[in-house]
């Protein structure tokens, strides 16, 4: 099984050596990019053209950031942002974790068909409704607000599923020893199965928060005025309008997309790299 | 308290559970998915937006005209090259990755799983506008890089033949820790006394790569086929990030011709074409549940 935590001997043979080495030209090639992202987000933008490059900057400089804080609205999409995924990621992980117990441990008249709508609509692309979805919440007057932004990411087929795998394994005693105790349905949800689902929550609460702060196409439909612009939706309209060549206060954008998830992920990594192996195959 | 009394206490507080998410999901989900069905035989514009029932239904009209129009067939094209590269080269890295990373050879194993993982969690739009910055064809690092070794790098993005390529590589370099982590974890499920007995017996590293490993590896790689081809079908941020599906509609995807159409405000037209691409999808994952199935 798994030889990652019993401490080995490192053993400096040839086909060790020649691995590592590959590996290692591999691992500069994956973070490599991101790395040249955040040295050039602090450059002035003459060094940015200059050849051959500079890899730290010659003269470090925060105007990239300066302009996007000070000059461009960059504080009020961050500020967006943070909210659209907090509420998405609190009102969905909690839904899913409702109806997922539903499904798993109690019997309900419609319980089979509504476990197969959902079944069969988590394959469906975010691609293929988008456009029925505008015309929906055009008609509701949600267009330009955050209610556009979050109420359609609220009811995640795919939290509630992996939610209910995880519900299904929690021992039924465990849920009759609390009723017999006197608890209600609902005392027993949030005191005893919540608790038990602890690492799954933590999981799908981290995945769903990296959806929401990455999700692009459905920001881009659903607002129209710039208040209510998303980090990416910002940066993509920034980068494909009248700053196109400004490289320096591009990169900026995106490392201020970036680095706050990268940071929060190597913090995590160990539950994430985990909760995606196991999961991914549930 | 009788049985069925009780029973229907259990039956409300369930329904009470599966309110909240079963009423949005009805609101957000499945009347999104009916009404594309709807919207696709239906002449629908920009100008129907409030009156989504007052349109007249064409039948098949809008799925002939997709199917015929040469800027679709394009990106139908473009869209299967994507995916028909990236695809095998994601998964084979990723393999390949997995495969290094288990040999108990590797010193610093978390660290290169975190380092190929961490593209994963970027945002594809800031991670494009990088690479536009990487692949800048007179000091992006790409091309200063290959001018050090004398070589006159192409213009990556506004190149017909190389701005295609140049999102395949991007993509891949963005969604090979994902295979890699979830590949990485199969093979940790595989009894290593397998490896010992075949090697008692003779096998040697290739031998044993084929007859334990991709056969043990066969539900794993292909959960990994399935998410990776759904995802690169559906293609988008990159080309409207770094190319808007230029240069010459070389890097036009299907997914940002849906996108396109409805912002002409052809409605229709663009569920239409999204039922195409939706259906692009269906095919593609039965193609992998036969192909990689476990043979009984």
């Amino acid at each position: 099984m798994a030889h990652d935590d019993a401490p080995r001997r490192r053993r400096f043979t040839p086909r060790a050596v020649a691995l590592n080495a590959a590996l290692l030209a591999g691992l500069t090639a994956s973070i490599g990019p991101l790395v040249w992202m955040v040295v050039s987000s602090v450059k002035p933008e003459g060094e940015i053209r200059q050849f051959p490059p500079t890899f730290l900057p010659d003269q470090l400089t925060w105007a990239n950031y300066t302009e996007l804080f000070a000059t461009l609205n960059f504080p009020r999409y961050f500020l967006n942002s943070v909210v659209v995924a907090l509420v998405v990621t609190v009102g969905s992980v909690l839904f899913s974790a409702m109806v997922g117990y539903a499904l798993a441990k109690l019997d309900f008249p419609g319980r089979r068909t509504l476990f197969a709508l959902v079944m069969g609509t988590l394959m469906v692309p975010g691609m293929v409704t988008f456009v029925p979805l505008f015309v929906l919440v055009a008609n509701l007057d949600l267009i330009n607000t955050y209610a556009a932004l979050i109420l359609p990411f609220l009811a995640a087929p795919f939290g509630v599923f992996l939610m209910r795998q995880f519900m299904l394994d929690i021992p039924d005693e465990l849920l009759d020893a609390a009723r017999v105790d006197g608890a209600g349905e609902f005392r027993t949800f949030f005191a005893v199965v919540l608790p038990q689902t602890r690492p799954a929550l933590a999981t799908l609460g981290i995945l769903t928060f990296l959806g929401s702060w990455n999700n692009f196409l459905w920001p881009l439909v659903a607002v129209q005025s710039a208040d209510k612009y998303t980090l990416p939706v910002a940066l993509a309209l920034y980068s494909t309008g009248q700053n196109t060549v400004q490289y320096g206060l591009l990169v900026a954008g995106a490392t201020v997309i970036v680095l706050p998830i990268l940071i929060v992920f190597l913090a995590l990594q160990r539950h994430i790299v985990q909760g995606i192996s196991t999961t991914g195959l549930k | 308290m009788t049985v069925s009394a009780r029973r229907r206490r259990t039956g409300l507080a369930a329904w009470g559970f599966a309110l909240p998410f079963a009423v949005l999901f009805a609101v957000f989900m499945l009347l999104p998915v009916a009404s594309s069905l709807y919207m696709a035989f239906t002449d629908m514009h920009g100008a129907d937006l409030k009156s989504p029932w007052a349109v007249n239904f064409v039948g098949l009209d809008n799925f002939v005209a997709v199917l015929g129009d040469p800027k679709f067939q394009q990106a139908a094209g473009n869209t299967l090259y994507f995916v028909g590269v990236a695809m095998p080269l994601t998964l084979g890295i990723a393999l390949l990755l997995a495969v290094l990373l288990n040999s108990g050879l590797v010193w610093f194993r978390s660290v290169f799983r975190v380092g190929f993982y961490a593209p994963v969690v970027t945002s594809i739009v800031a991670v494009a506008v990088v690479w536009r910055f990487l692949l800048q064809p007179d000091f992006g690092l790409v091309n200063s890089g290959l001018g050090v070794l004398g070589i006159d790098g192409p213009r990556w993005l506004t190149d017909e033949v190389w701005a295609m390529p140049s999102l395949i590589v991007m993509a891949t370099w963005r969604n090979v820790g994902y295979s890699m982590v979830i590949l990485l974890a199969g093979l940790q499920g595989i009894p290593r006394d397998l490896y010992e007995a075949s090697a008692i017996d003779g096998a040697g590293a290739v031998r044993q790569f084929r007859s334990i490993t991709v056969p043990l590896l066969r539900p794993t790689l292909l959960f990994c086929a399935v998410i990776t081809g759904i995802g690169y079908l559906q293609f988008f941020e990159e080309p409207f990030v770094m190319t808007q599906g230029g240069p010459l509609g070389a890097t036009n995807s299907v997914a940002y011709e849906i996108f396109n159409q409805f912002g002409f405000g052809n409605y229709g037209v663009s569920a239409a074409m999204s039922y195409v691409l939706f259906v692009a999808i269906v095919i593609l994952s039965y193609l992998q549940f036969r192909l990689l199935r476990t043979e009984k």
